[in-house]
């Protein structure tokens, strides 16, 4: 028995990845590109150096918190699809308070701007929890549609109050904020490198995450109004607290990715900070099984392809737009295996074929 | 409109066997049936009655034996297969898609009636009412299915299970849902369909196997263990047999524990889902150290007053007395607060968390009290420790505590709701339907806890569509009808006929 769910776990891992490359290598030979070489690039071509290595976790730190932010919002049977948005907002705010307090001492200033991020997502995540339980709007179509605002705000933002008065100056205009006072920089793990001590915060909070979705009664009742509202309702829990605690605290996680990624990447508000992070949160949460022992690796594996997209773009001259589609289809592969892997049904039918084609082998080898 | 396939005369099992992970659910099972016949199929939870109908069904697949229908083997892979040869199956749970209305729900399986693009929705709705009527089984085909009772959702299964042609009936556990009246009511019906039908009847019930089957095959721990003509034995034989001891359904001893009042309904009016005033001033009182049976026909506003009572539905007027306090329209909160349990009528959805572990469901009113977290932090060791105690304590059934409580058998789901409702030593007690559809060994437990709590003091409002059971175990019985009670009699003048008239609406003097 277990034996046959394990051969069925990984055959339907090994399918994945092999219905995934086939189908890239198709795009990837459209192009005109060898799909060998690029696959080659994509999965070592980060893994020959130090930089390489940097760069995923990079990337890997922002993935990280937005996907604990999604899976407490998941877990508690409300889906927050407005992480984007969240973390532009959380960007807006974190940079607002550095700014305004350039005086203040790295050990103050550094925590604060952090909070303000937080505080920025959650405040806007919030609306679309309070709209939920006060109204009953679904949180999918709130929060989709709160993205929008907050991108079209954030641009607004840049271009006009919050552009960096030397772009005005010099007339060249780029629509970005000032730069960050030293004193809101998150610090260099790795000198040489853009790795921070992001990392270090994102792999705590993940710990704490842990924590407070499994150890404490406040997961208890997020993760009881999530699993099962009535059964929520009638053990005494508010189910509408839960989903307005529950999405706010995701925003918080996203703001938080936003400002963490400013204080420790860009050092200012720029344009397309939040690339598309968000959005690739949600898979990595997914992927991750929404537990943060499942994310952290998870968003690392993702950091990897990022990166490694990149590297392709460069070397193997792959156009960038085919290296975006090809990681639509590794997700999109991925995730179907998932559904796959724990469906009883389709392991029974697995089962019942296999013992139709050998039913002498079947009794021996897999029961 | 049925098909033209062979009438089933008779169906053979032989040998069948089927293993679950740890579990050899079937064993080697024969069995038998003929056209004109009701078999009855007993045993307690976990038998291997639901597998081995399952399997007859073609919702699973058999590791060994063979099904053989009018001397010719068949194999089911699928349940369209076995539908297609005459075999339909009433699940316990039901299967209907609650936000679409009875006739679309009937339609859903119907093929015939799916014509390229268009569904012929009129033509299922009339052969619905059609089946409907000849069976003597009323139902909405306009209502949508959630806003039924289980009563009428079990009707709806029946009827759309004879729609698409059944030669062969199977019946899980048909009667678990429904009221006396319909019970026997269904029965005759039954026999009546049974010289033109063959029919498998589970069922936990006695006296409704007495009655009905012709033969009955008797399940434990996957095998058979009995087989034989039913008219032969007694119940207690029966039940001795199904088993392996005997089991006397405790009752109430009777003397009056007369109390205070503890808890009541003034004049209370309420709204159903649909809307309609399901409770229209109705008045109650439950005593301390008194278990108060509701008796009624499922529908005419037990879930809503329990609802009401627990604080899950809002209260439009009148007034809910808890210890003394008005508690009208007060959160779930603060009625489990003030020491009032409820063992709810759903209890794989609302009783338990599903995908939560047997030990987390166990303390799922408790987890912020100080005993099971500190600050915010919960303990897990003594979760855990409650939970091995109440495990044994009341008998919980389980691989491991930490087994999803969703994966449990239903009497064990029940055993973990009245263990976690009765280790909070409850002042009073709320019980809807708490027997429905466990087997006769979880039921004398259910019911010796239920009259224990009574003996300490506690008051019991026993909601109940099984008259033996709200006769056996109560002080005083209440007939709900149509949202009021009707009239509230001392046990000891209550009969099954008087109780059915008055669950009826015919108000007696």
């Amino acid at each position: 028995m277990n034996k046959f769910k394990l051969g069925y776990g990984a055959g339907v891992i090994l399918l994945a990845i092999l219905a995934a490359a086939g189908a890239g290598a198709l795009v990837l030979t459209a192009v005109g590109a060898s799909p060998i070489a690029t696959y080659v690039t994509i999965f070592t071509g980060p893994l020959k150096d130090l930089f390489g290595v940097t760069e995923i976790l990079v990337r890997a730190v922002p993935l990280i918190l937005v996907a604990l932010g999604i899976a407490i919002s998941f877990r508690s049977g409300i889906i927050n699809i407005g992480a984007e948005g969240q973390m532009l907002m959380g960007i807006l705010a974190a940079t607002a308070v550095a700014l305004a307090l350039p005086g203040l001492p790295h050990g103050l200033l550094l925590p604060l701007v952090l909070l303000a991020g937080a505080l920025g997502g959650g405040l806007w995540a919030g609306i679309a929890g309070i709209l939920r339980a006060r109204l009953g709007v679904n949180e999918i179509l709130s929060t989709v549609m709160l993205n929008y605002i907050a991108a079209q705000l954030y641009t607004f933002l840049l271009r006009g109050p919050m552009i960096d008065p030397g772009e005005l100056e010099t007339g060249s205009g780029t629509p970005q904020s000032m730069r960050l006072p030293h004193s809101a920089w998150l610090g260099r793990l790795v000198p040489g490198t853009r790795l921070h001590t992001g990392l270090l915060l994102a792999l705590v909070l993940a710990v704490v995450v842990y924590f407070l979705l499994w150890r404490t009664t406040w997961g208890f009742r997020l993760r009881a109004a999530g699993a099962e509202a009535k059964a929520a309702r009638y053990a005494g829990i508010s189910v509408e607290r839960s989903l307005v605690v529950a999405m706010v605290l995701s925003g918080a996680f996203a703001g938080l990715a936003g400002a963490v990624e400013l204080t420790g990447v860009h050092h200012r508000a720029i344009e397309n900070i939040s690339s598309g992070y968000g959005f690739s949160g949600i898979v990595v949460a997914l992927f991750g099984a929404l537990h943060p022992a499942g994310i952290v690796p998870a968003a690392v594996f993702f950091g990897l392809l990022l990166v490694g997209a990149d590297m392709t773009q460069r070397s193997a001259g792959v156009p960038a737009n085919m290296i975006l589609v090809l990681q639509g289809v590794i997700i999109l592969v991925i995730v179907s295996a998932k559904m796959y892997l724990n469906n009883a049904y389709a392991q029974e039918r697995v089962r019942r074929l296999l013992a139709r084609l050998a039913p002498a082998k079947s009794q021996g080898g897999l029961s | 409109m049925h098909t033209a396939v062979e009438p089933i005369t008779e169906l053979k099992l032989a040998g069948i066997t089927k293993r679950f992970p740890g579990i050899l659910a079937c064993n080697n099972i024969a069995m038998e049936i003929r056209r004109g016949e009701v078999l009855a199929l007993v045993g307690e939870n976990g038998a291997g009655k639901s597998t081995l109908m399952n399997i007859l069904a073609g919702l699973y697949q058999p590791d060994a034996g063979t099904i053989t229908v009018n001397g010719q083997p068949v194999r089911f892979h699928d349940p369209n297969d076995a539908y297609a040869r005459g075999i339909g199956m009433v699940h316990q749970n039901f299967m209907l898609v609650p936000n679409m209305t009875v006739a679309e729900n009937v339609a859903l399986g119907l093929r015939k009636f799916h014509r390229f693009m268009n569904l012929d929705l009129d033509g299922a709705r009339r052969l619905m009412i059609e089946v409907a009527a000849r069976h003597e089984l009323p139902v909405n085909p306009d209502a949508y299915v959630w806003q039924l009772s289980v009563g009428e959702q079990q009707r709806v299964e029946l009827v759309k299970t004879l729609c698409f042609g059944a030669q062969l009936l199977i019946l899980d556990e048909p009667t678990s849902a429904l009221t006396p009246q319909e019970t026997d009511d269904l029965i005759d019906r039954l026999k009546r369909m049974s010289a033109e039908l063959a029919i498998i009847f589970i069922s936990h019930k006695l006296n409704e196997v007495k009655s009905l089957s012709h033969r009955v095959a008797i399940l434990r721990h996957g095998a058979v263990v009995f087989n034989g003509v039913t008219a032969d034995h007694s119940s207690a034989d029966l039940a001795a047999l199904m088993t392996g001891r005997e089991v006397v359904l405790p009752r109430n001893e009777g003397l009056d524990l007369g109390g205070a009042a503890i808890l009541s309904a003034r004049k209370l009016k309420v709204r159903g889902d649909r809307g309609h005033l399901a409770l229209d001033g109705l008045e109650l009182t439950l005593h301390a150290g008194e278990i108060l049976g509701l008796a009624g026909v499922s529908g005419n506003g037990q879930r809503e007053l329990a609802e009401a009572l627990t604080g899950l539905r809002p209260v439009e007027s009148g007034a809910v007395t808890f210890l003394d306090r008005d508690m009208t329209n007060r959160s779930p909160a603060a009625m489990i607060g003030a020491g009032l349990g409820y063992i709810p009528e759903d209890r794989h959805h609302e009783g338990i968390v599903p995908s939560f572990s047997v030990k987390e469901n166990l303390v799922l009113k408790d987890f912020a009290t100080r005993r099971f977290s500190a600050g915010c932090l919960l303990r897990l060791r003594e979760i855990a420790r409650n939970a091995a105690r109440l495990k044994d304590q009341y008998d919980i059934r389980c691989s491991s505590t930490s087994a999803a409580g969703g994966s449990l058998s239903g009497g064990n789901i029940q055993k973990v709701i009245l263990a976690r409702e009765l280790a909070r030593e409850p002042k009073a007690l709320v019980a809807v339907y708490p027997t429905r559809g466990v087997d006769m060994g979880a039921q004398e437990f259910i019911h010796s806890q239920l009259l224990a709590r009574r003996r300490a003091g506690g008051g019991v409002l026993l909601i109940s569509e099984e008259l033996e059971e709200i006769m056996n175990l109560s002080d005083r019985i209440a007939v709900i009808y149509k949202g009021r009670i009707l009239k509230v009699l001392p046990s000891l003048e209550a009969t099954r006929e008087r109780l059915g008239l008055l669950m009826a609406g015919v108000a007696d003097e």
